[in-house]
């Protein structure tokens, strides 16, 4: 079988209609991932027993799992359990959340805990509460620390979405295998796949390096 | 009753005590310096009376609120104790003027404005008046410790706690951060400093206290106590000081 490129053009909008459905899962599931990530990594660095401990056992239990069996547990087992039925889309998104939220909040712990216990202490010997010391001092100097290794992680996350081939949502992995199905162009569907990936990852990459840059570096 | 009240004090952490049933009484415009070998509880005394220890036995009062009224309560007393800190914990991110500021305006509610003047003011008073733009990175250790003093006064405490504050400055510096204390202490300032300068006990200072193992083992006017020294440890102590 003979490598013809030109085949890739016809399937344009049914790819750019499922990265468009990778960015919507990526996107809505950090922004969730990223809530979840800063409460609880703020509970393991700061919270009391309680709190440190419910914060701990959520991350080890994502941890520990695959994020394959997350997402088969959303889809599949949860509907059983609890009677809840949600469609793929929305257990797509709530894995992402979920996921993320577990390696963001260790993420977010280690840059907290890596700024200097002193200026803790010295914001709190100024009268200030704790909320307002992790708000204005310790809050924007750990962000700093914080956006490489987050990017890490939206771009681990980025590629996780393609797992969720297993459940049936239409992102670009199940786009190009759809496709593949039709044609059998195996070669030029999975190079266009694997590029828009990268250019999917590296635009998150400049926008991360952009921030980062913009930002003194302490 | 005096401003600061210990009342069989006692610090431990698990099995190590730190502090042993202390007693001591401060009252307002006392310039205490605190003494002892390493260890022996001096740091751990002055950070349970703005809390940042907790102390696990006893009482201790500050300004008429003591430390185990809870955190609300707590905040108050950080607000009459200042403290300065071996290290300056300056805020890096922040001016010299901001760091100053940042008191007033997160605990205090001063307006933004009212505060940088307050601040500029605070920064002309220790020396700085031409620093003020400048991050802590930008300063020398006997800078930024005045810039932490500045920030120590802004909030407007009745006390100054300071801990070791030139400790980590070279020779050269410690003399700034000296003057600008024995300034603090002649505009009628309590203060309570843990050191190793004895000529600032000796100048400075009213009271001297001597700690060994966890206790207050010598209470003291500054002169009397380190040119008598009325036990050997103490003497012993102050020769290798000098």
């Amino acid at each position: 079988m003979q490598v013809d490129w030109s085949v890739i053009f016809d399937y344009i909008p049914q790819l750019i209609a499922g990265a468009k459905v990778t960015i919507y899962i990526t996107l809505a599931g950090l922004i969730g991932g990223v809530i979840i990530g800063t409460l609880g990594g703020l509970m393991r660095a700061y919270g009391g027993r309680i709190l440190n401990s419910i914060a701990f056992v959520y991350i080890e239990l994502i941890r520990g799992t695959p994020i394959v069996v997350q997402v088969m547990f959303l889809y599949f087992a949860l509907p059983v359990l609890a009677n809840i039925r949600i469609d793929p889309m929305s257990a797509a998104v709530l894995a992402i959340v979920v996921n993320s939220g577990a390696y963001i909040a260790e993420i977010v712990r280690g840059a907290f805990l890596s700024i200097s216990k002193g200026l803790n202490e010295a914001g709190l010997a100024i009268g200030m509460p704790q909320w307002k010391v992790l708000l204005y001092i310790i809050g924007p100097l750990a962000f700093r620390r914080l956006i490489p290794p987050l990017g890490n992680q939206f771009i681990v996350s980025l590629k996780d979405t393609s797992l969720f081939i297993v459940i049936g949502v239409g992102e670009l992995t199940r786009t190009g295998q759809e496709i593949m199905a039709a044609n059998f162009r195996a070669v030029e569907i999975w190079t266009a796949v694997a590029v828009i990936y990268l250019v999917l990852t590296g635009t998150m990459t400049v926008a991360l390096r952009t921030i980062e840059k913009r930002m003194r570096i302490l | 009753m005096s401003f600061i009240e210990f009342k069989k004090t006692s610090k431990s952490f698990g099995p190590l005590t730190i502090l042993k049933d202390v007693d001591l009484a401060i009252d307002v415009r006392e310039v205490v310096v605190l003494i002892g070998p390493s260890g022996s509880g001096k740091s751990t005394l002055l950070r349970c009376i703005n809390g940042l220890e907790t102390i696990t036995g006893g009482d201790l009062i500050v300004d008429g609120i003591s430390v185990k009224e809870g955190h609300a309560r707590l905040r108050e007393i950080r607000q009459e104790a200042g403290m300065v800190f071996q290290q300056f914990n300056l805020f890096p991110q922040m001016t010299a003027a901001q760091n100053v500021a940042i008191g007033p305006r997160r605990v205090r509610g001063t307006g933004k404005a009212q505060a940088r003047e307050e601040a500029l003011a605070l920064l002309a008073k220790v020396g700085l008046a031409d620093k003020t733009e400048h991050y802590p990175s930008e300063l020398s250790g006997g800078q930024q410790q005045r810039v932490a003093i500045a920030r120590a006064l802004a909030v407007k405490p009745k006390v100054i706690l300071f801990d070791e504050p030139t400790s980590a400055l070279d020779p050269e510096l410690r003399q700034e951060v000296l003057n600008v204390m024995r300034q603090l202490a002649e505009d009628g300032m309590t203060m309570v400093v843990v050191t190793h300068e004895m000529s600032f006990a000796k100048q400075v200072g009213t009271r001297l206290l001597f700690m060994e193992h966890g206790k207050i083992t010598v209470d003291g006017n500054p002169r009397d106590v380190i040119e008598n020294p009325p036990n050997d440890r103490l003497k012993d102590f102050l020769q290798h000081v000098h």
